[in-house]
């Protein structure tokens, strides 16, 4: 066998074994997306209840609180990125990484000092690659993320910002993640988080609806104390829900071109190979020709 | 009539449908709630709360944390963390 259709042979092998693992990855990807899906729509509820607590509780009550009064200079900012722990997800990491890294140059320009926290491993990386440390890093649950990762991220984010300036408190937080919008488009969504607009939500509740003049338990102040921080932790959990099943659309769009372009490499090289293999016969054909010409001449 | 209770926790919905009567542990101290209760928002210490459906078994629901929202005959009880007993 000719060298030439040996490496052919040998690529076709490697593209069909490739083809094998980004095959299975795709499926799996598929499958999870329903799960991640699932999951984000059992939530809605919390969510929506709340949402309407929380605006219930602004609009009868005229307490100003700590969460929603806009500070007169912001002189510190925190960005939340969430990432993902694998890659193998096509643009997903670059995309969210692409619009924290924007965020941030806006919120430099208008002379903020800024600070990053970050959910995801590969967020992580970036970030440390280039020298910039996170403040803080949440890895090992973007996959299926629990409640208490939220509450963890929410309650440091939230003593962050009650901490005045001088302290290294922050005055603004804005989070960055991927909306998962349908199974082929994620889109990079920046919010501000705090200080907090309420009512202006992203899932605000239905604006004609008029609250019922409430009897707050123990009293307006405090139970809007304990609600925002769980509207925080809420808008939290969201976006890793999102994130979660954004990663898994963006992994098994990923994987599914890796499975294309693999195809096409086989056929790609399958071809050459018959190429080769008829180029070898037809040599041989010719040299056994000719030989016994040479043969026949030569007597 | 009936309350209509739905018992909510960050992950899902753990319970919800038509009940007589429920009964919470706010902070303040514990709260039953009948149908005609006015709106009430309170939080919730943690502890737990007693769903008396319309056939008279009780759902008991452990919660964590969060808080109940009474609104005409719609009761929520939202927890962060909480699991039916």
């Amino acid at each position: 066998m000719g060298a030439q259709l040996r490496v052919y042979r040998q690529k076709i092998r490697s593209a069909q074994t490739t083809k094998k693992i980004t095959r299975a990855m795709e499926l799996i990807a598929a499958s999870r997306i329903q799960k991640a899906l699932q999951r984000v729509s059992a939530s809605a509820p919390y969510a929506r209840a709340v949402t309407r607590a929380v605006s219930a509780v602004a609009t009868y009550s005229n307490v100003g609180h700590v969460l929603t009064t806009e500070p007169e200079v912001v002189r510190r900012a925190a960005v939340v990125v969430f990432s993902s722990d694998r890659g193998l997800a096509g643009a997903f990491n670059a995309n969210v990484l692409r619009a924290s890294e924007e965020l941030t140059t806006l919120l430099t320009e208008q002379g903020k000092e800024v600070v990053h926290y970050v959910v995801g491993r590969r967020g992580v990386s970036y970030f440390n690659f280039r020298k910039r440390t996170p403040e803080r890093a949440w890895i090992g649950d973007t996959d299926t993320p629990s409640f208490a990762t939220a509450q963890e991220i929410g309650e440091e984010i939230v003593a962050r910002f009650v901490q005045s300036t001088d302290d290294g408190g922050v005055d603004e937080i804005h989070i960055v993640y991927n909306r998962f919008v349908s199974m082929l488009t994620q889109e990079p969504e920046v919010v501000r988080l705090l200080p907090l607009e309420v009512v202006e939500g992203v899932d605000e509740p239905e604006s004609a609806e008029i609250f019922p003049l409430y009897e707050f338990e123990p009293e307006p102040a405090q139970v809007l104390d304990s609600l925002l921080p769980v509207y925080i932790e809420s808008r939290i959990f969201n976006a890793l829900l999102q994130s979660a099943a954004s990663k898994q659309a963006a992994t098994q769009k990923a994987m599914k071109s890796a499975s294309d372009n693999a195809d096409k490499l086989i056929r790609d090289y399958t071809r050459l190979a018959n190429n080769a293999r008829q180029a070898e016969i037809t040599q041989q054909i010719s040299e056994i020709v000719g030989g016994a010409d040479a043969l026949g001449s030569a007597k | 009539m009936a309350l209509n209770v739905a018992v909510v926790s960050a992950e899902r919905e753990l319970w919800s449908g038509e009940a007589t009567q429920v009964i919470a542990r706010t902070t303040e101290g514990e709260i039953g709630i009948l149908s005609g209760h006015e709106p009430v928002l309170a939080i919730l210490a943690p502890g737990e709360s007693r769903v008396t459906v319309a056939d008279g078994t009780v759902v008991t629901a452990r919660v964590e944390d969060g808080f109940l929202s009474v609104q005409g005959d719609t009761v929520t009880i939202v927890a962060g963390t909480a699991e039916l007993v």
